[in-house]
């Protein structure tokens, strides 16, 4: 157990550091770097200038040293400083986090609450009408791009109430806030919802062929007692592992719908950061995303430990 | 070594045919749903090979007079800003999203048979340090790989290829290698080498078909998140350039403001996406059962 989770750790480690070099080569790799787009924007066409600016962001230094310099300060909780902005980046990143974490948090629980009981009617229901209909609504789902969804929602609201529910001010109160998030994070939500609800709904039916949910039943156990006594609590397990999964890779859905409604979130600054070249804030944003990454999977291992005693990790 | 055998696969089933034709009545009969997805796919291959005759315009004309038409008999679907028609861009977007959605995973799908067939059939360290480099690719969701793969690369539709498929190689290796590593030891690759043959070529005879059926189920998964990949980058500005008609463009384009003034703008080029993609999965479902009877749901 101890040297499996030893293992585990390192391995989380290794990944992260992998990411670090690959997303630092491939921002170096861009053609026109952050100083030709400021001096453009800015309308200077003279090289001595473009070097002065160049040399202020330490872009002329070796890129391994630049590597190293951006690593020895991220240990230290030193992200650098913004390109565009000029101020620290952890100053424009931190805000943002909380706004991206309720809109994933709602998001989530909304794929939840619909997706599991969903799965299982359509588990319990198999091959009827509504287990069809249900199989196409979750296609549907994974089939709809979460931005068209977004746009859909804002014509609908436009079309029924005369207004755009984009975020345009800063909420004055908490359940202003959750209300105005609810309608992206249902578009987000969509989705996952659709996946949670497959895979609960294939989860059921294998529960349901084995031997002892024939024994329950020869026992006289009721149709609900088996379905949600016997077979739910079984059937949840490779469900958790998708929650844990789904809930780190919201943030490709965030991004776009970040962007449709206006949302000053994480996710849509990485879009803007990428647009602008602003290297610090991309790196420390892909980083942030791919630590969510792992450190969930982790997680979502430690739970399943946890949720099934038949897994023992041998060390 | 047969790979897939049809007739005894049909046979299972319950089917008595013996045509092909016969044999397509039975699947679609038996699998409604995939059949549906089958012609929506089909349509769109159809669409997108026959543009230039589908189209009643040229999907780049633009015309002053035509801004923000509304649909009807001239332009079926309206017109865009800048007076272009949008049945003939959206017609012309199916090429945009055929050539992404199809080369991504031919591409992805090429190198991920590569890397994870030596990686599954060498083993040793070759194995351990591509697993890890797979690890590090699959840290970050599709997307946002897709998204800093394609701001690194420079706009261009050859490079929304490269971008989507690059994240979409480490999946296929992983199905590859665990398909290999146990074909590996079957009684047929030893055969194989007792009658002297040569180890890239058992791999690429022997082994390779073997995990064609577990691949197709893929690739056509695949074939649809590329596609929502593309549309997605396209709508955040950094996918196919202008002048494409790609229809995660479209909506960019048109975005927030025709919301409210011209939704049409923003209605049909969703649902040539959604519909497309929406056929990819039901065909992908079907091919899931027909092909992968350990996966089927």
């Amino acid at each position: 157990m101890g040297a499996y989770l030893t293992r585990r750790f390192l391995l989380m480690m290794l990944t992260l550091f992998g990411m670090s070099i690959l997303i630092f080569v491939m921002l170096r790799l861009v053609p026109g770097n952050v100083a030709d787009i400021l001096v453009d924007s800015a309308g200077i066409a003279d090289p001595k200038e473009k070097a002065k600016i160049a040399a202020e962001l330490g872009l002329d230094q070796p890129i391994f040293d630049q590597y190293l310099h951006w690593i020895s300060g991220l240990s230290r909780g030193d992200l650098g400083f913004a390109y565009v902005s000029e101020r620290p980046a952890i100053e424009e990143i931190g805000p943002r986090i909380p706004i991206s974490a309720k809109l994933a948090g709602l998001a989530l629980f909304f794929s939840v609450i619909l997706g599991v009981p969903l799965g299982v009617i359509s588990a319990v229901r198999q091959n009827t009408g509504l287990d069809y209909f249900l199989r196409i609504l979750s296609l549907s789902g994974l089939s709809l791009p979460s931005f068209w969804l977004g746009l859909l929602i804002l014509m609908a609201s436009v079309q029924w109430f005369g207004m755009i529910p984009i975020y345009t001010n800063e909420p004055r109160s908490f359940i202003d806030e959750v209300l105005l998030l609810s309608i992206p994070a249902a578009a987000v939500g969509f989705r996952s919802s659709a996946l949670i609800m497959r895979l609960t709904r294939s989860s059921m039916l294998e529960v349901l062929r084995q031997d002892y949910i024939r024994t329950a039943r020869s026992k006289g156990a009721s149709q609900t007692s088996v379905n949600y006594e016997h077979a739910l609590r079984n059937a949840l397990l490779p469900v958790v592992t998708i929650i844990g999964i789904e809930a780190a890779f919201l943030v490709g859905g965030l991004i776009v719908t970040e962007t449709v409604f206006n949302i000053p979130g994480v996710a849509r600054f990485l879009v803007e950061a990428i647009l602008w070249r602003d290297y610090p804030i991309v790196q420390n944003l892909v980083m942030l995303i791919a630590f969510i990454v792992v450190v969930v999977n982790f997680l979502v291992d430690m739970a399943y430990m946890a949720l099934d005693p038949r897994i023992k990790f041998a060390d | 070594m047969a790979i897939i055998n049809h007739e005894a696969e049909l046979a299972r089933a319950g089917a008595n045919v013996s045509s092909t034709r016969g044999q397509i009545l039975f699947l679609a009969r038996r699998y409604p749903l995939g059949a549906v997805g089958a012609l929506i796919v089909l349509l769109f291959i159809f669409t997108a090979v026959f543009a230039n005759f589908i189209a009643p315009m040229d999907p780049t004309t633009t015309n002053a007079k035509a801004s923000l038409a509304k649909p009807g008999s001239v332009y079926w679907l309206g017109a865009d800003f800048m007076g272009r028609d949008m049945f003939s861009r959206i017609v012309y977007g199916a090429r945009i999203s055929l050539a992404v959605g199809a080369g991504a995973t031919l591409l992805g799908g090429v190198l991920g048979v590569a890397i994870g067939l030596m990686s599954g059939y060498l083993g040793g360290w070759f194995d351990l340090a591509t697993q890890r480099v797979m690890d590090i690719m699959q840290s970050l969701p599709l997307l946002v790989m897709a998204l800093v793969m394609a701001a690194s690369l420079g706009p261009s539709l050859e490079n929304t290829i490269i971008a989507i498929a690059i994240p979409l190689v480490p999946s296929v290796a992983r199905v590859v290698r665990s398909s290999t590593l146990s074909l590996r030891e079957q009684p047929f690759v030893e055969a194989a080498r007792a009658v002297g043959m040569g180890e890239v070529r058992i791999a690429v005879r022997h082994v390779l078909p073997n995990t064609l059926a577990p691949l197709i189920v893929l690739a056509t998964a695949q074939l649809g998140s590329a596609i929502l990949t593309e549309a997605s980058l396209s709508f955040l500005g950094l996918g196919i350039p202008e002048p494409y008609p790609s229809w995660g463009r479209m909506l960019s384009e048109s975005a927030a403001e025709y919301v409210r003034t011209a939704p049409w703008l923003v209605i049909f080029p969703g649902v040539a996406i959604s519909l497309t993609v929406f056929g990819t999965n039901l065909l992908g479902d079907a091919l899931r059962d027909i092909l992968d009877p350990r996966q089927r749901t």
